[in-house]
């Protein structure tokens, strides 16, 4: 086992995440902003979306080394081991069973040929590519759909009888048969497309031969880790500075505005962009802590999100400490006082449990920016490193090549496509989270 | 009213000096200026004799904070400290390290900016206003919640791909206008209108969802009732009432970020090719090239804190509650 | 007889398809009298006023066989007509002006709005008639007045202005919904009278709601209740304060505290508890660019007063005096900035810090709002041992839980209630969890700041009654804010009248109340609408 300090910090979030869930599941000021999600069919759907991708980045964050190669790998690399190594000489489209470029061929008769060449992976198991490629496509398509619409029918099946007779109308519920019906179509359609790629390239390859739809996939982890770590270092500067700036005011508050306000008036492109120049030096004059490339892009990975959470928590300060100036003045903290309850514990008491929603909300908005932010940042160059996986990357790549006639159109897509279905998912699960959490819409408050 | 806005200025004051310390030891304390200079040389190889070379051109030989060596006054003018940030106070900016005087471009480079961001700005304000009152005037109706459900699309959408597609689209198949580049005087106007175009459209999604909470936090009020009870028609409530009370929040949040608009944006300018301030800093940047970043840094902080001393003149001038209490 | 004005039959009002909030109801106004809907809140009356002008929120769904203005049912009338008609044949005002006013035009603006809307005169025609109507209601110096925006002017004069809005279109109906509830009693006073004069002037039916009987008996001629949707019962004022018919009514009425009251409390003179000295609190006003403190708020201005054991002051003023602050600084809620407090011989005032702590137990305080003084995420059982935990960290668990179950049997409230949150209980079940807690830590002074103003009248009379109970058993003093003076004949052993942060008078209830030695006292009482079961009417 190998574990980089990444996988230690997102299996650190996962329990955390758990065990606050479980805290909470039971208060009663959490069940109903809970059951009215649970009863949004838009949000359990875009849950469904945000635990696959989930899954996937959990799968790629256990590391080990491989027997084989000495390289180190990740669980979800021995999966996706055939799309892992067969890769092209360059660029195919998508599907393709040809390469993009001509080349200089030599027959079996031994002349020289100028044309495409055939994939070596791609299609290659196609005698006759014109005339037998659809309908190889849609028989493979088919085929694999119809695999993954047994798996989910059967497991669906075995949920139902196991289940007890008191989950079974949560299940009958719009919400869950929708929920359920995503996840029918998600687990199918993937089926699909990975009993293709053992086949084609699904989504064709990049210039180095690399197939565009296992980037994708090793992507989603990046996103992830940038969207989750970085606030998990954002939220214990903002709560704590927040909350101690309303409470005490007086020059606490001062001290603690003056931060801020320093931090905020730099522009933050240019406070990450040079902390990560001064990383890079850093990580170049210190070349023996670094052993391989992976380490060295995964420590790269983590200072970016140490940046990011550092520059980003001033806004989620300044929501705290205006929540935290407002509840101070409610009676109930006044009655506190009056009855002698020590200050720390009505900062821990009164103040904290009711500014978690405005926390729990910034979470989740939070977190589709910051994937978004990272193709931006890679698209500079002051964003992961550029051996990482990234989505950024990959568009950074792919838009330096658009001149090309033909035009190169699949990763910039491939890319386009995983960031959009992640992006909203988590918007519109936010949506819903901050509606549930409102206290105006709700009947507490 | 005078008195608030001269206690706002000296509060400036320290702001900047934090911003220059900060950046202080951010680009001299975690890196050294022999690390710099070894990095900007080359890795390996590199002689004693070529750091210290290095370092003299460009003022680094000198000590961080205290110069033990010179006398009198010298002690801390003749140190880095002095010489490079505080310079940053009097806008001597210096010279970059590839030798071009920095004040001076920055003064050639900030107006492409502003002729990008300023029309972006207007239109795209004029555009989410719109329809954020038009979203406000079909509320529960099914009208309102496709348009949400719009605006949630459109902002999920990576800008990148606003840019990548606009420029592919209407650049390079209906060839209407240049894909990108810049030109002088009213020529410019043709190369703006695709940045200006993609701008505006990125911003749809966040914009109408961020003005329609304003539109209906207002909506919500009491003078409301009391507008709809002297007979006023609910349109005529809206564009009256409501829209004169939600403008004073809008307004001062665009107030913040106006002097911000000359920094330029980093992303378009780079993509479009408009030589502003953005692409300014993303050289610099891409080159290592400190000297600059340090002056864009310094330049962003002064406009920031200008932009929240207008913001709370604006109020005090737009809110009559402020203005006459 | 006159026609009626307006005609409601069968009105019900459904909210989301499931609460009636107003359920098959029928009345009507004549033109030139004065219609009072009376009822506790949540009774529905304020939505059937706002049925009438059809302005209900979309999620509300109203069914009626007519409503009838002048013989013109508005329920087939479109809604371009029906703006015509509101503001011009039916005006409004409402609660709180400060809020229905708009806060960035000019009050003379927002006038000459509605005469835009309904008439067509030119700009000379339209700015003199916003003077005119600025002086019948009565505001001083109305040139100057029409440039000022809302915020400028006081409580009364705001509603003055909404008053001038309502009867710039000329109308017919003038409703009015709870118009002096957030007033002090003497604006009060002051623009109930103003009303009845415009009414006998324009002669339009006025259509009052209040959950105030004893003004609605002074000013209605004639008075429908409401409860939970319905009209239980209507009637000529007259009689129907005399003879009250519907049990619903009789227990109202019979819930009003009457200023008879303040002859029957005991004279008998007790030791004194609670002894302040010259009590300030004083806030700095800062100016100039350094912010330099240049002079004082003086809230509260070198009070003194004493409370004996096991008896009652009230505090009473209007709003701004300095009542709220005085009660909230005696424990040190508020800093103090001079004086001394002394109870039971111990000197509060030399004590800070863990010191003051300890001591925290002996004055208590319950606050005005019940729904914001109890923290919403907490159950009922923790709120109000919150206390015991804080002063007396050595007591076990279980005698702590068994000790919430004893007090919160003594305040009258279900065994269950300790594993329950505050939002499953009513206003005044949740201001008994409040006195609760406060007696979980036995103080020997509560504070009661307005801790009735907020409830219904019915419930009101509850909490009093429970006030008075524990002061017989447990022999606790109370210094009673508030407003009310009829509560405070209810209530009160000793009176205290304060006036711009200061006591401008102190004495036995029966005595104050009865023969004030001070012009403002007198002001206060002849303000306060005493409930007339005799004759009707007051003049103008």
């Amino acid at each position: 086992m190998v574990i980089l300090w990444t996988d230690a910090l997102i299996f650190l979030l996962l329990g955390l995440m758990l065990v606050l869930g479980l805290y909470l599941h039971q208060k009663e000021y959490m069940k109903r902003p809970l059951q009215q999600i649970g009863r949004s069919k838009v949000a359990m759907v875009s849950l469904v979306v945000l635990f696959f991708f989930m899954l996937v980045g959990l799968l790629d964050s256990v590391h080990f080394k491989s027997a084989k190669s000495n390289d180190i790998v990740s669980l979800l690399d021995v999966w996706a081991t055939p799309l892992r190594e067969q890769g092209e000489k360059t660029y195919s489209a998508p599907f393709a069973v040809y390469l993009y470029s001509k080349e200089m061929m030599t027959q079996a008769d031994g002349t020289q040929q100028w044309g495409y060449p055939r994939l070596q992976f791609g299609g290659a198991h196609l005698t006759d590519p014109e005339a037998q490629q659809t309908s190889d496509i849609t028989e493979k398509a088919l085929y694999g759909f119809a695999q993954g619409a047994g798996l989910v029918i059967f497991f669906l099946f075995l949920l139902w009888s196991v289940l007890l007779e008191q989950h079974k109308p949560f299940m009958n519920s719009s919400s869950a048969k929708a929920a359920w019906a995503m996840v029918f179509l998600i687990v199918s359609v993937n089926y699909a497309l990975i009993y293709l790629s053992g086949y084609y390239h699904v989504f064709g390859t990049d210039k180095v031969g690399e197939d565009v739809f296992y980037q994708a996939i090793k992507s989603i982890r990046t996103g992830l880790v940038i969207g989750t770590l970085t606030t998990l270092i954002m939220l214990p500067m903002a709560i704590i500075f927040g909350i101690l700036a309303g409470f005490f005011r007086g020059w606490v508050d001062d001290v603690i505005q003056y931060v801020y306000t320093t931090l905020n008036s730099i522009p933050s492109v240019l406070l990450i962009a040079a902390s990560i120049l001064m990383v890079q030096v850093y990580m170049a004059n210190h070349e023996e802590a670094y052993t391989s490339v992976i380490v060295r892009a995964d420590m790269r990975l983590l200072f970016l999100c140490l940046i990011l959470g550092v520059t980003s928590w001033t806004g989620l300060c300044r929501l705290l400490r205006a929540e935290t100036l407002k509840l101070r003045e409610m009676e109930y903290v006044q009655a506190a006082q009056a009855l002698g309850v020590r200050r720390r514990v009505i900062l821990l008491r009164h103040i904290l449990p009711n500014v978690m929603h405005i926390v729990l909300i910034s979470v989740v908005l939070d977190f589709s920016s910051l994937v978004l932010a990272e193709a931006v940042l890679s698209y500079i160059n002051i964003g992961v490193d550029p051996t990482t996986y990234s989505w950024g990357n990959m568009i950074n790549g792919a838009r330096l090549e658009m001149a090309r006639e033909p035009i190169v159109w699949w990763s910039l897509s491939a890319a386009f496509v995983f960031m959009f279905a992640l992006v909203l998912a988590a918007n519109l699960f936010a949506d819903t989270v901050r509606d549930a959490f409102d206290p105006r819409r709700g009947g507490y408050e | 009213m005078i008195q608030y806005i001269i206690r706002r200025f000296l509060y400036a004051f320290p702001l900047l000096m934090g911003v220059n310390i900060l950046t202080f030891v951010l680009f001299f304390i975690v890196n050294s200026p022999d690390d710099m200079a070894r990095m900007q040389l080359g890795q390996k190889h590199v002689t004693e004799q070529a750091v210290t070379n290095w370092k003299q051109q460009r003022g680094y030989d000198l000590p961080l904070l205290w110069n033990a060596k010179a006398d009198g006054e010298e002690k801390l003018t003749q140190t880095i400290f002095y010489q490079k940030s505080v310079g940053l106070f009097l806008f001597r900016f210096g010279v970059s390290d590839s030798g071009r005087n920095i004040a001076a471009d920055i003064a050639q480079r900030m107006w492409p900016s502003l002729a990008v961001a300023l029309p972006s700005l207007i239109v795209g304000l004029l555009v989410n206003i719109s329809f954020a009152l038009m979203m406000v005037l079909f509320r529960q109706t099914y009208l309102e919640r496709s348009g949400m459900v719009l605006c949630v699309i459109l902002m999920s959408v990576s800008s990148l791909f606003y840019i990548i597609g606009g420029q592919f689209f209407i650049g390079k198949l209906l060839k209407l206008v240049p894909i990108s580049g810049y030109d002088s005087g009213l020529s410019a106007v043709k190369f703006l209108i695709l940045p200006v175009l993609i701008g505006v459209c990125s911003g749809i999604g966040s914009g109408v969802r961020w003005y329609r909470t304003l539109f209906l936090e207002e909506v919500e009020k009491d003078y409301v009732r009391t507008a709809r009870a002297k007979g006023l028609s609910e349109n005529q409530t809206l564009f009256r009432h409501v829209l004169q009370n939600a403008m004073i929040p809008i307004l001062t949040g665009v107030v913040v970020v106006l002097p911000l608009l000359f920094m330029g944006s980093l992303i378009m300018e780079s993509f479009f090719s408009i030589p502003g301030l953005g692409s300014y800093t993303i050289d610099a940047i891409n080159s290592q090239d400190f000297a600059i970043v340090r002056a864009m840094v310094f330049l962003g902080s002064v406009l920031y804190v200008i932009g929240l001393l207008l913001t709370d003149i604006s109020y005090t001038l737009v809110d009559p509650r402020v203005r006459l209490s | 007889m006159n026609k009626p004005v307006l005609t409601i039959e069968h009105l019900s009002v459904t909210f989301n398809q499931q609460q009636k909030v107003v359920d098959d109801i029928s009345f009507e106004i004549f033109s030139g009298e004065t219609f009072a809907l009376v009822g506790e809140s949540g009774s529905g009356k304020s939505i059937t006023a706002l049925s009438v002008l059809r302005l209900l929120p979309n999620n509300a769904r109203l069914t009626a066989a007519a409503i009838s203005l002048h013989g013109d049912n508005l329920l087939h009338r479109s809604e371009f007509e029906l703006c015509k008609i509101r503001g011009s044949r039916i005006g409004m005002i409402f609660q709180d002006p400060m809020s229905s006013l708009n806060p960035v035009m000019t009050i003379g603006s927002q006038i000459e709005e509605v005469i835009n809307l309904h008439f067509s005169l030119s700009r000379q025609a339209t700015q003199q008639r916003v003077l005119e109507l600025l002086q019948q209601v009565e505001i001083p110096e109305p040139e100057k007045r029409m440039k000022d925006y809302p915020h400028q002017l006081s409580g009364g004069q705001r509603q003055r202005v909404m008053i001038a809005i309502a009867l710039a279109g000329e109308p017919d109906l003038l409703i009015a919904d709870e118009p002096t509830t957030s007033l002090d009693v003497t604006i009060q006073a002051q623009i109930l009278a103003l009303l009845k004069t415009i009414q006998q002037q324009t002669n339009m039916a006025l259509w009052l709601i209040s959950h105030d009987l004893a003004l609605v008996s002074n000013l209605a001629d004639r008075v429908a209740v409401m409860q939970r949707g319905k009209i239980v019962e209507t009637g000529i004022t007259a009689e129907f304060f005399s003879h009250p018919q519907h049990p619903y009514t009789q227990k109202l009425l019979d819930a009003l505290p009457s200023m008879q009251s303040c002859f029957t409390h005991n004279v008998e003179q007790k030791p004194p508890l609670l002894q302040v000295r010259d009590f300030s609190c004083h806030y700095p006003i800062r100016k100039g660019i350094f912010k330099r403190v240049v002079d004082y708020v003086k809230a509260v201005d070198g009070v003194s007063f004493d409370i004996q054991q096991g008896k009652t002051l009230a505090l009473v003023g209007e709003s701004g005096c300095g009542k709220t602050t005085l009660g909230k600084s005696l424990l040190n809620l508020i800093p103090a900035s001079g004086g001394r407090v002394i109870i039971n011989g111990i000197e509060l005032s030399r004590l800070d810090g863990e010191e003051l702590r300890q001591q925290r137990a002996h004055i208590q305080i319950v606050f005005q709002d019940p729904f914001s003084s109890m923290n919403p995420r907490m159950l009922v059982g923790d709120i109000v041992a919150e206390g015991i935990k804080a002063l007396h960290p050595k007591i076990s668990s279980d005698d702590r839980k068994a000790r919430v179950a004893l007090l919160l049997q003594q305040v009258g409230l279900p065994e269950d209630s300790a594993l329950r949150y505050p939002h499953e209980f009513s206003g005044g079940q949740r201001q008994r969890i409040c006195i609760a807690r406060v007696l979980a830590v036995d103080p020997k002074l509560i504070v009661c700041d307005e801790p009735t103003s907020a409830l219904d009248v019915s419930v009101q009379a509850q909490i009093i009654q429970l006030l008075k109970t524990l002061q017989q058993e447990k022999g606790v003093s109370y210094l009673f804010i508030t407003h009310d003076l009829a509560v405070v004949a209810e209530v009160a052993d000793e009176v205290a009248v304060m006036y711009q942060g200061k006591i401008i008078e102190h004495g036995p209830v029966a005595q104050v109340l009865s023969r004030p030695a001070q012009a403002y006292t007198k002001k206060l009482l002849a303000a306060v609408p005493v409930l007339q079961t005799e004759n009707p009417k007051i003049t103008a």
